[in-house]
């Protein structure tokens, strides 16, 4: 009986037999125990659902994460039309961006004068609400991209302004003057202009034709209130 | 045989231009409701002609007379309030910049589909602008007097956007209140509804901003003018349209609703000038020690002129 069994299997036959040619010949006694263990071999390669990831290590699931986040942040630094933002959303990255941004933008606490920088809240209200409000009149006129890939693209897509944020924090390092002035302008204006070309290529071709520029004008005015926040920060 | 002439696609303009001028005329004849009804139907289908293809407005007039508001719990509901194209927005800002005494804003531009988005984004452009140039006065008076400090002034954008949204959202509703009450169940048609009222004037602010704009010339005068210039273009569309509704009103409730609605306005932007745009200090060319003494922030005051922008 095991050899009738193992020879249907047998997959280094010459001859091509057909299919179940041996079954007739299988009998089954009483005394062939038909019972046993199933043994599976085992894979852990592939990402099943609750318990694999549950037991690797703190650093994989980290590691995993961050290269996520890195990679969309490649493609914000070089927009092409590609789905990766849109099909595996996080909002990771936007809460790095934006709170990496808050902390960069607040004014110092020991000056308590009352018109001076954003606060750390305010900065924080500004990018969420704005990205909400820009997603919610996104989805009002009748894009079909869903409420958290936009607030996604939003997020990440405000990683230009956050390098010039960075560079203008640099550059104020040096002396005060006209030129200082302008190379932060210019910094400035560009990476406004690349956050506006970034998100415009994953936003726009969510909405019909007639309706693009409405629902692009409030990217660009989202855009132009951080960089004038970065532009105007002033170091006491 | 006028319903067949009315359904000629040639005769919508004038068709419009009627019921703008005279839309009482619809109102008068209500006891003869199924000729009125018919011409109702095609004065919508016609006026929202214009730039639209015809396939879109017959099927908005097919859906105006069956159409069933979903409830304002739903997402759709809100989606009917943004059914709007660009150029349709465009237009409506072309119509708000100029009022035309025989065109009422409501009845030609909006043509019974108001929408939401005007309104909401004219009022936070002008809430960021006003706050961005008066910070940039405040650089220019800086530039001229080193002693005052330059600082972001970042409280001024609450102060604007509360301004301006309470102005844009309060006013309107206290305005149609009011119409609501004057007219009471005398009429059987009403006046303007809420979003309409809200739609005028969003779209009626929209002429603050380039004025905003300008107000960076720093000449007293030429900042005056164009004030006064830009407050008579928008009160004037206020005024245009508020005209037919109130005009069967007593000549007392009349005047006195128009002028308050003109002074309303008035006090916006005269209040707008005064906070956000302090006056420049006097020209005069800051003597070199005092410069050195404050640390300059963004430029120093002895440029030269030409690097004004």
């Amino acid at each position: 009986m095991a050899e009738a069994a193992e020879s249907p299997g047998d997959p280094g036959t010459a001859t091509p037999r057909p299919l179940f040619a041996g079954l007739s010949d299988i009998s089954i006694s009483q005394d062939i125990p038909v019972e046993g263990e199933i043994t599976i071999p085992m894979r852990s390669r592939v990402r099943e659902f609750d318990s694999s990831t549950l037991n690797e290590s703190v650093q994989n699931t980290i590691m995993r994460d961050l290269k996520a986040v890195g990679k969309k942040f490649m493609h914000v630094l070089y927009p092409r039309k590609s789905n990766t933002l849109l099909r595996d959303w996080d909002l990771w990255g936007p809460l790095i961006l934006c709170v990496t941004l808050a902390l960069m933008l607040q004014r110092g606490s020991v000056d308590s004068e009352k018109d001076g920088g954003p606060q750390f809240a305010e900065v924080f209200v500004i990018v969420w609400f704005g990205a909400v409000t820009i997603t919610l009149n996104s989805k009002l006129l009748g894009g079909n991209i869903s409420f958290f890939q936009s607030l996604c693209v939003l997020g990440y897509c405000i990683l230009p302004l956050t390098v010039a944020m960075l560079v203008c924090r640099l550059v104020l390092l040096a002396e005060l003057g006209p030129i200082n002035f302008m190379v932060r302008f210019f910094v400035v204006i560009v990476m406004f202009a690349w956050s506006i070309v970034a998100s415009t290529a994953f936003l726009a071709d969510s909405q019909p034709p007639n309706r693009k520029a409405l629902a692009v004008y409030p990217v660009f005015l989202f855009y132009f209130v951080i960089s004038w926040m970065i532009l105007t920060f002033t170091p006491q | 045989m006028a319903a067949a002439d009315e359904l000629a696609f040639h005769e919508f303009e004038e068709a419009t231009n009627l019921l703008a001028q005279t839309p009482d005329a619809a109102i008068t004849r209500s006891d003869q409701l199924t000729p009125q009804g018919h011409v109702a139907v095609v004065m919508d289908s016609g006026g929202s002609y214009g730039a639209d293809d015809e396939v879109e407005s017959d099927k908005a007039a097919l859906l105006q007379e069956e159409k069933q508001q979903p409830g304002f719990w739903t997402f759709g509901y809100y989606q009917s309030f943004f059914d709007v194209d660009t150029s349709q927005v465009l237009d409506r800002i072309k119509g708000s910049l100029l009022p035309r005494p025989g065109h009422n804003f409501v009845r030609h531009h909006l043509r019974n589909r108001p929408d939401l988005y005007g309104p909401f984004w004219i009022c936070a452009t002008l809430a960021f602008v006003l706050a961005i140039t008066g910070n940039l006065t405040l650089v220019l008076a800086q530039r001229r007097d080193p002693s005052i400090h330059y600082s972001p002034q970042f409280h001024k954008v609450t102060v604007a956007g509360i301004t301006i949204y309470c102005y844009a959202w309060l006013v309107p509703l206290a305005l149609w209140g009011f119409l609501r009450w004057r007219r009471g169940v005398r009429e059987r048609v009403g006046p303007y509804t809420f979003l309409e009222t809200v739609c005028v004037y969003g779209y009626s602010l929209f002429v603050f901003i380039p004025t905003v704009v300008l107000w960076l010339i720093p000449v007293p005068w030429l900042q005056w003018l164009f004030g006064a210039l830009a407050l008579a273009l928008s009160a004037a569309g206020l005024v245009f349209t508020l005209w037919p509704v109130v005009r069967e009103d007593t000549r007392l409730a009349a005047t006195v609703l128009l002028s308050t609605v003109v002074l309303l306005h008035t006090l916006l932007a005269m209040g707008c000038k005064f906070y956000f745009f302090q006056p420049l200090p006097l020209e005069h060319v800051a003597p070199p020690h005092q410069a050195m003494s404050q640390p300059p922030n963004t430029l120093p005051p002895t440029l030269p002129r030409s690097m004004a922008t």
